[in-house]
């Protein structure tokens, strides 16, 4: 396919469209630190949390592979088990929390004002606010691995009594931590949506709204839906530790199983939001790298809406063996195969939306189709997982641990950085390496699978999760597992270089980027300036 | 400029509706207690004495399981009088738990009950029980905790064994601070 004439003519006068379209910056960026402090820019405060994000997904990273470590051998190697319990734990709540929920909202941050046509955020303080609330939330959450006693040990769905009667002291800090990120990812919701409904150009209606766009807006209006759950039930964890009450301690007539009920009442609305703004971003990259539209587009809008609501009305499948009364596994076991409609529409159509199409493989299209495919696979485990009598069989053993992470590391972390990938140019103003991108990709891949893809072997036979040691008969594939983990961990290290590398290194992109990209964020120059939309586009 | 009162419009809403999901969480609880006692799952049993019922009105008998269980660090020996029992449905009922306070503290117990399975919760009342009440006993002291029960006609029929189960909660810290505070 040749690029149309528009494309050419737009990158040949590029300099000149800069001057001509008046984007040229009345004023830069401050300088020093101040600037990242005081910043109300939209791109700026993307870029912080993009940044954060990927230090959080490091040390969450580094304590993953100290668990995999330790179980590289059956018995005890190299952890107490009470800090192989506290590194699990911490893992989750920092991956969950710190990693794939600020990625997507610094992705948010940078591209949906670009892509509705606005100047920047609709409430570009609190969005500062969101943001610097963060370090000071993480550093709390980690602080508690210094305190007597160690940090959070009852893993990152923190069960009561296991939470409350049995904690560690320094569970009150890990609840602030937690109202504190609450805090912030609500606040981030609010600006989304804002933004989206009000700050549109004129002619974007909203089923022109890109995919990305549209699927930020549904998973802000879960995070509005359900963060506030999450800080009443920490809330009253809180109460039930220092002041007295009894919601989760059966002696005074309360019961722990409302726990469960309250926390994955916000769980599973939760582990939505990390997944449909994955399905917005490849949606975005699936079309440019097949120079086709976007196969159904309005189909995809309503799968995504069908999944947020069906996310509301499955909670209670995390919990099949505490024993619900068999009307309620039957209303929750066929709701959960319900969400596997929607989830195959949307699956058909990235694949219909490459059929046919003239297809290239740079780096951004690789984590798009692996997404398609390992989060097909964390798609049909989770079906096996959601038949409630064989439920009983899986549960909390390392099937689940592959379900999940089959659906979070291919499925949520390769659309972060199928994401990064595709609009580092834009961002940057230069190319990233390819080479180094797909050594990158492949390495990631083959690593991924080699660390989850065992774990379904060893829970079908079951071997429990959040233990560190295990009954012999698991040695080689927990051997295996771990050999994949660190090849999957250190590759990483590629990505951040790469990263590094074509912010220096010079590589001019052009406005354009990728060929067969669409949208607005294509026709601002790249980098994009400091301050873009400042007059708003006609869209029609 | 009406932009801007426009953004900050609606972001007040939303700010509403955060606030009002926050108090939906702790309505939960209640919520939940109420959907508990409605539909008898959950095991919760009815707290309140139930009638005594007379004469057996029905031919069906089952058989009920009696099981106690110490909770965490609760030291006392604790045990139904008889592991279970043969009963018709329609009549009351009496048996015993056994407590045994194995300290040389004075103690204060609470036992709560549950039902298995669920669904039987709605039929079995009791007439009077131990749970009731908080059970004091002084170190060394020993105690036989009545317990009169009867069953309703109107059970499902496929439900031929019940098991009800107490849980015994170590509760004199608890009864200690609400005897001083009442006290003052």
């Amino acid at each position: 396919m040749t690029p149309s004439t528009e494309q050419i003519v737009s990158k040949d006068i590029e300099g000149q469209a800069v001057q001509a379209t008046g984007f040229e910056d009345h004023h830069g960026p401050a300088k020093g630190f101040s600037r990242w402090l005081y910043t109300t820019n939209h791109k700026d405060i993307g870029s912080m949390y993009l940044w954060f994000s990927l230090a959080m997904f490091m040390t969450g990273g580094c304590m993953a592979l100290l668990v995999r470590l330790e179980l590289f051998q059956p018995g005890l190697q190299f952890l107490e088990p009470e800090f192989f319990n506290q590194m699990t734990t911490m893992h989750g709540l920092i991956m969950v929390f710190g990693a794939v929920m600020p990625a997507f909202v610094g992705l948010a941050n940078w591209m949906i004002p670009m892509m509705i046509g606005a100047p920047d955020m609709a409430l570009p303080r609190l969005n500062n606010w969101s943001f610097w609330i963060l370090p000071f939330a993480f550093s709390m959450m980690l602080m508690t691995l210094f305190m007597d006693g160690g940090g959070p040990n009852f893993g990152w769905t923190f069960y009561a009594p296991l939470s409350t009667t049995f904690a560690p002291p320094s569970v009150t800090f890990f609840i602030f931590a937690v109202h504190m990120m609450g805090i912030s990812s609500i606040m981030g919701a609010i600006n989304v949506i804002v933004t989206i409904l009000n700050m549109r150009a004129p002619g974007m209606k909203m089923m022109k709204l890109p995919l990305f766009v549209w699927t930020w807006l549904i998973t802000a209006f879960l995070l509005i839906l359900v963060m506030p759950v999450l800080a009443g039930v920490v809330t009253m964890m809180l109460m039930d530790i220092h002041f007295g009450t009894s919601f989760f301690s059966a002696a005074g007539g309360g019961d722990p199983v409302l726990f469960q009920h309250i926390f994955w009442f916000f769980g599973h609305p939760e582990v939505y939001i990390m997944i449909l703004p994955a399905f917005g971003i490849v949606s975005e990259i699936i079309p440019t790298f097949s120079r086709k539209k976007l196969f159904g587009y309005s189909s995809m809008v309503y799968a995504t809406s069908s999944i947020a609501f069906l996310s509301f009305i499955v909670w209670a499948h995390h919990m099949f063996t505490v024993g619900i009364p068999l009307a309620g596994e039957l209303f929750f076991m066929f709701a959960t195969m319900l969400i596997a409609v929607p989830t195959g529409v949307k699956v058909f159509n990235w694949v219909a939306t490459m059929f046919r199409g003239s297809m290239t493989f740079e780096t951004p299209m690789l984590f798009a189709i692996a997404f398609v495919v390992l989060f097909s696979i964390g798609g049909f485990s989770g079906l096996m997982l959601a038949i409630a009598p064989a439920d009983f069989q899986y549960h909390d053993t390392y099937f689940v641990v592959a379900h999940f992470h089959y659906v979070l590391v291919p499925g949520s972390i390769f659309s972060i950085m199928a994401g990064v990938y595709y609009w580092l140019p834009k961002w940057t103003g230069n190319y990233y390496d390819e080479k180094m991108g797909k050594l990158h990709f492949w390495l990631s891949f083959i690593g991924i699978n080699i660390t989850f893809f065992p774990m379904h072997f060893v829970g079908l036979a079951g071997m429990p999760r959040r233990i560190p040691d295990y009954a012999l008969q698991f040695a080689d594939f927990n051997a295996i597992s771990s050999v994949g983990a660190f090849v999957f961990g250190f590759s990483q290290l590629l990505f951040i270089y790469n990263v590094v590398c074509c912010i220096r290194k010079r590589n001019q992109a052009s406005k354009q980027v990728w060929e067969g990209a669409n949208g607005l964020e294509w026709t601002l120059p790249s980098p994009a300036p400091y301050h873009t939309f400042t007059t708003p586009p006609k869209v029609d | 400029m009406t932009k801007l009162v426009d953004n900050h419009k609606l972001a007040a809403k939303l700010l509403l509706g955060v606030s009002l999901m926050f108090g939906f969480g702790f309505a939960l609880v209640p919520l939940y207690d109420v959907f508990c006692r409605v539909t008898g799952i959950n095991g919760k049993v009815d707290l309140t004495p139930g009638a005594y019922l007379a004469g057996a009105t029905s031919s069906r008998s089952i058989k009920i399981q009696f099981i106690a269980v110490n909770n965490q660090t609760m030291p006392w020996k604790f045990k139904p009088k008889v592991p279970s029992m043969k009963v018709k449905l329609g009549q009351t009922y009496q048996t015993a738990y056994l407590a045994v306070n194995m300290t040389e503290n004075d103690m204060v117990a609470q036992a709560v009950p549950s039902v298995s399975p669920s669904a039987a919760a709605a039929y079995l009342q009791k007439v009077d029980c131990f749970c009731f009440n908080r059970q004091p006993l002084a170190a060394g002291e020993q105690k036989e905790m009545g317990l009169a029960f009867n069953i309703l006609p109107g059970m499902p029929e496929y439900i031929k064994t019940i098991t009800l189960s107490y849980t015994l909660f170590d509760i004199t810290v608890a009864d200690g601070k609400e005897l001083a505070s009442a006290q003052q």
